[in-house]
């Protein structure tokens, strides 16, 4: 019989919590010698290429070619007596971005909590030392302010009229034509081709155009694919298969040259137009998996209890379907939405002059010849920050919609 | 009665209220709208066509392409047809692709497991990687690495050479390689023969011990002979030129990969690779943790539990998705035309401006990526099949 023997016992000790700097650097960085080895190999590696990136920013990058062409980054050839427009147009949309922020957050105990303030100021500091938006400042602090001061109208507004919510993507809704009309001209505004349409201005509109056009599609084919009927459900695979079999490029180059061969002689939309349908129909194809997958978690019991309530199909889908299946798949929706935003980049090669491809017309431009690491590093910060600020925004309504525990 | 008779003849209220009724008209009338729009497309197509004065047809196909094509796998001139120009083309597409899915795998397998490093720094390194990459669109990437950073690579005057082995400039990477393709192409063979043989060796030895539990010495002589075949094939026997840098600037011998194509394949791999370490990120957690401490428990170290235990299991999850990311990488290997590789998306652009083709074009283009995407998933479900739970 193995038994054990009171000295064992007493000589063991409890293990000591380590705690402090140290302790957690032995434990995290040099358990063991492979480790060690390990965390010494990737700092070296690390500083070597930090300090190899800073000495190249401050010593052989030139700069200057971001701030001179800042206007070009933004808005393309817009004409530059008419950036008040753009202006008007970003002042909509923060008014808006305000507002519903407000409206949104009208149970929350203070709006501008300390964090909220801290990311103000920044973007402020920012603003004002950025010295691309320095000539600017005029124009974007009141940005800043124009949310601020919308969110706090927003909040009073949704605290007395507590239906107010519904109105919120009505007016988002109604500020894409607005857009469109502040863009485009018309209505006693000096037109502007479409051909003058450019830079982060385009880039934006032909995602946001493109996500909205692509939603509703991508939920008709992910329901026609779940039919129980079985032609529209053939038809709406074999438009999904087909479609994702093809590169994208490939589609836009179809959008470019084949839309017009589909329509009647003579006739041939935009090509702005041609570029945000084609590129809607792509995505609209991944946007319905996304959906089916939505949909094929939604337990069996769920539509067989909305059909004993007696409601008939499209109540059933309407209400009681489509609202778990779509809250099932909203990282998915989402992440769908930040690769059509990437997909935009693709706009450049069938010519569109949208952020990367003003990029490389700026590039093309002799006085700034061989300045590609500063640009594409430039744009590669503005694009991050676009998807990386969309794949938060979907972490937090995943967050919010959570009724689980 | 009224009612009586109503029920005898033909009764439209009831038929409205029958939900069979509706289901088979809204069939049709979806089947007729399709149709109806499909026939206005087509009809347009084929007045536009006929009013531009080409009809539909593959013939143009054997019309001598004219144009060169700066690097290919088979042999080809200008005046060779548009279809052998296109081939060319496929064969440029294919290289990229397995070159890019067989490094990808590794990458992105790597990437995902080191996000569950004991090492802090390898664990936010991993996720730095995919935060970054995952956000930035690839088109950008390939830009960035076509031109800032090959791009600025030394001109073949001042090369930078690689332990004599290989050589860089700004015109690509000159690599060791087998003096003749045929020699190459059996080096490969060897490589993937002697693989797949170990493997099967390998599990042949590990069943007989767990089976009998006898040591399977024959087995592991086995072994070690395939193992030293393949290395005396891969030393000996594909007769290796290295390259040689020349004075004055320039590389004779070995194997040049163009500037275009390595900074495709650079790109492509490190942008799908952060999708492959999310997807085994995933794959990783979804086996549950007492898998983890059983194996610890049974004295298993980290590497063995990882390699024993969590990732056979983690398999079942990471394929599926992999098939996408494997078909992602392939479609999207048509973006190398933007920096001038000559693949075939490149190629079939080309063919499209000299004949002004659109359609014939985008039809041979669909075939072959819609092709493409179907051996993919041919095989990944195969593979995924042998993976899955043997389940009754």
């Amino acid at each position: 019989m193995t038994s054990v023997t009171p000295d064992s016992v007493s000589s063991a000790r409890p293990d000591v919590l380590a705690l402090g700097p140290v302790a957690w650097a032995k434990k995290n960085l040099f358990s063991d010698w492979f480790n060690s080895l390990l965390t010494i190999v990737i700092v070296g590696i690390f500083s070597w290429g930090i300090f190899r990136l800073i000495l190249w920013a401050f010593t052989v990058a030139q700069w200057q070619v971001i701030p001179n062409n800042f206007g070009l980054f933004m808005s393309g050839t817009f004409p530059s007596q008419l950036y008040p427009r753009i202006w008007a147009l970003l002042a909509v949309v923060c008014g808006l971005a305000g507002l519903s922020w407000g409206v949104l957050g009208r149970n929350v105990s203070t709006l501008f909590s300390r964090n909220v303030l801290i990311g103000l100021g920044i973007v402020c500091a920012f603003i004002v030392l950025f010295p691309p938006t320095r000539p600017n400042s005029l124009q974007l602090l009141p940005m800043v302010a124009l949310v601020a001061g919308g969110a706090a109208a927003g909040r009073q507004i949704g605290r007395k009229f507590p239906g107010v919510g519904k109105w919120i993507s009505l007016s988002w809704f109604l500020s894409y034509f607005v857009a469109l009309w502040l863009l485009g001209g018309g209505l006693g505004l000096t037109r502007v081709s479409t051909n003058d349409w450019g830079g982060l201005v385009l880039t934006l509109f032909t995602a946001v155009s493109g996500i909205v056009l692509c939603f509703p599609l991508g939920l008709l084919l992910a329901l026609g694919r779940r039919s129980a009927l079985p032609v529209v459900r053939l038809l709406s695979t074999v438009y999904i298969e087909l479609v994702r079999g093809v590169p994208l490029v490939a589609f836009l180059f179809m959008g470019q040259v084949m839309i017009p061969l589909f329509l009647p002689i003579g006739s041939r939309p935009d090509r702005i137009l041609r570029a945000v349908i084609a590129l809607a129909l792509f995505s609209a194809a991944y946007l319905a998996e996304n959906v089916r997958a939505g949909l094929q978690a939604v337990p069996r019991g769920q539509r067989e209890a909305a059909m004993s309530l007696g409601l008939n199909t499209p109540t059933t889908l309407g209400l009681i379907i489509l609202p778990q299946a779509l809250k099932i798949a909203i990282p998915a929706i989402v992440g769908q939405f930040i690769s059509l935003f990437q997909d935009t980049t693709l706009l450049s090669i069938v010519g569109l002059a949208e952020l990367l491809g003003i990029g490389k017309s700026i590039l093309a431009n002799p006085a700034y010849l061989g300045r590609y690491a500063e640009v594409y590093l430039f744009l590669a910060v503005i694009y991050w920050f676009f998807c990386y600020a969309m794949s938060l925004a979907s972490r937090k309504i995943e967050e919010k919609l959570n009724t689980e525990n | 009665m009224a009612h009586d008779s109503g029920s005898k003849t033909f009764d439209v209220k009831a038929m409205l209220r029958d939900e069979r009724f509706w289901k088979i008209a809204f069939q049709v009338i979806t089947l007729i709208v399709v149709l109806l729009l499909l026939s206005f497309f087509l009809g347009n197509l084929n007045r536009n066509l006929i009013q531009q004065g080409r009809a539909f047809g593959f013939s143009f196909l054997r019309n001598p392409a004219g144009f060169s094509i700066g690097e290919s796998l088979i042999q080809y001139r200008p005046n060779d047809p548009y279809w052998q120009a296109l081939m060319v083309g496929l064969g440029n597409t294919l290289t990229l692709v397995v070159g890019g899915i067989v490094l990808t795998t590794l990458l992105g397998v790597v990437a995902g497991v080191a996000s569950f490093s004991k090492n802090w720094l390898l664990q936010k390194l991993s996720r730095l990687y995919v935060g970054l990459v995952q956000n930035i669109p690839l088109l950008l990437q390939l830009f960035f690495w076509y031109f800032a950073i090959f791009g600025a690579l030394p001109r073949p005057e001042a090369q930078i050479g690689v332990l004599g082995l290989a050589f860089l400039n700004n015109r690509g990477v000159y690599i060791p390689w087998a003096s003749s393709a045929l020699l190459a192409i059996l080096g490969i063979a060897a490589t993937v023969g002697a693989a797949i043989a170990a493997l099967y060796l390998w599990r042949w030895r590990t069943k007989i011990r767990i089976e009998t539990g006898v040591g399977g010495r024959p087995q592991s002589i086995a072994l070690a002979v395939v193992g030293l075949a393949w290395l005396a094939i891969i030393t000996v026997g594909m007769n290796w030129t290295i390259p040689q840098g020349i004075e004055g600037g320039g590389v004779t011998g070995g194997l040049r990969l163009s500037r275009e194509y390595v900074a495709a394949l650079t790109a492509l791999v490190f942008y799908t690779s952060a999708f492959v370490a999310e997807i085994v990120r995933a794959g990783i957690q979804s086996v549950s943790k007492g898998q983890w401490e059983a194996a610890r428990t049974l004295g298993l170290n980290a590497g063995m539990v990882m390699r024993l235990v969590v990732f056979p299991q983690a398999l079942r999850v990471i394929i599926p998705p992999m098939n996408s990311q494997y078909m992602n990488l392939t479609k999207n290997s048509s973006l190398a035309f933007a920096i001038a590789f000559p693949e075939i998306y490149s190629i079939a652009t080309t063919t499209y401006n000299q004949t002004g083709r659109p359609v014939e074009v985008f039809v041979v283009m669909m075939a072959t990526y819609l092709t493409l995407c179907l051996v993919i998933t041919v095989v990944m479900n195969q593979f995924n099949r042998s993976v899955q739970f043997k389940e009754r």
